[in-house]
């Protein structure tokens, strides 16, 4: 069942959507070769604690995640879970996934950060998928329909010689961090839900690019998921508001309320 | 953090039961069209109809039977009768 938002709840999610963004930036600074992904899994929890805000991954599903965020490096697509052994080396690229529950509300983005100097594919397909978030994020206007979205961006990667993944989607955010709709980043085939985008629909847009192929394998941790022929993966995620004046991204950071896209 | 798409959700977990609600109650009435009445524990009423299992081993059911129900989440006012119970 889709839950639209009121402007009061959306103002909500917005503050959790800050604090969302201040871990993300805090792990991207905290980048370079030679950290764990298990101290960017720190510095993240950090953040959390110091906004008063709890994970939003913590616990999730089974096998309960057990990290605060997804840490997700070259071939791994997303749900990477930190490790103290994985450590970052020099032209890696690695996901990192974040969500905050504050005061009951959820939030949810991601990037995807190089580590000291990257190929200029790895470089392209970064740019590439952050485009392609960017693109899905325009096509999110009321009066569209969720398929507009996932059309547009793949449209886009494909036109680039990439492909994005089918077998996650993004996803309605609200009281709970999966929320309907889910939103592919594919057009939806004939028979596949296609909802209309209403004013006051918060959904979470993350298109995941893969160099080769789209296929997926999951690894024994029942959580990592790789590309099944492990060539690199990004992925970008914001978490918006479908509004009458436009999409409002609601985890960018900085003071300010609500930033129109 | 995405979710797993619909697709690979329905691969992973078998025609899901888990979303019922079972409880325990009483036939209160017999209605046509193989409807029942159902009085369940907690007070509550329910339109109850028979399993299509139930009906093809031809489980009789009649007012007074103790029986198990699952209740929809989507609409706590009916349900289906999955069992009868034996006393």
């Amino acid at each position: 069942m889709i839950t639209l938002k009121t402007p009061a709840q959306m103002a909500k999610m917005r503050e959790a959507g800050r604090v969302v963004a201040a871990m993300l930036d805090a792990c991207r600074a905290s980048v370079r070769p030679g950290v764990t992904t298990a101290e960017l899994d720190r510095v993240a929890a950090e953040v959390l604690r110091k906004a008063g805000a709890e994970s939003s991954f913590l616990g999730y599903s089974t096998p309960p995640y057990p990290a605060t965020i997804c840490t997700s490096v070259n071939q791994e697509i997303v749900h990477g879970i930190p490790s103290p052994k994985r450590k970052l080396a020099d032209g890696d690229i690695v996901g990192i996934d974040a969500g905050a529950i504050l005061d009951g509300w959820h939030a949810d983005a991601a990037i995807t950060v190089p580590v000291g100097r990257v190929s200029p594919e790895a470089a392209r397909l970064i740019a590439v998928t952050e485009e392609a978030l960017r693109i899905g994020i325009a096509s999110a206007k009321v009066g569209a329909r969720i398929g507009d979205i996932g059309a547009a961006i793949e449209e886009f990667v494909r036109g680039q010689g990439l492909s994005v993944v089918h077998n996650y989607v993004g996803h309605g955010i609200g009281r709970a961090m999966h929320e309907d709709p889910q939103v592919p980043n594919y057009r939806p085939t004939k028979g596949q839900p296609n909802p209309p985008i209403s004013e006051g629909l918060c959904i979470a847009i993350e298109p995941m690019v893969n160099i080769g192929g789209p296929e997926t394998r999951t690894l024994g941790d029942q959580w990592t998921v790789v590309t099944a022929d492990r060539s690199l993966s990004a992925h970008f995620e914001h978490t918006l508001a479908c509004t009458a004046a436009g999409p409002v991204v609601l985890t960018r950071p900085g003071k300010g309320a609500a930033v129109a896209a | 953090m995405p979710r797993v798409s619909l697709c690979l959700e329905k691969m992973a977990s078998k025609p899901s039961n888990k979303e019922v609600i079972e409880v325990e109650g009483t036939v209160a009435e017999a209605l046509p069209n193989a409807m029942f009445k159902v009085e369940l524990q907690n007070g509550h009423a329910v339109l109850a109809h028979i399993s299509g299992k139930m009906r093809m081993n031809f489980i009789r059911v009649v007012p007074g039977d103790k029986v198990l129900v699952e209740l929809s989440p989507y609409d706590l006012k009916r349900g289906r009768i999955t069992r009868r119970v034996r006393y």
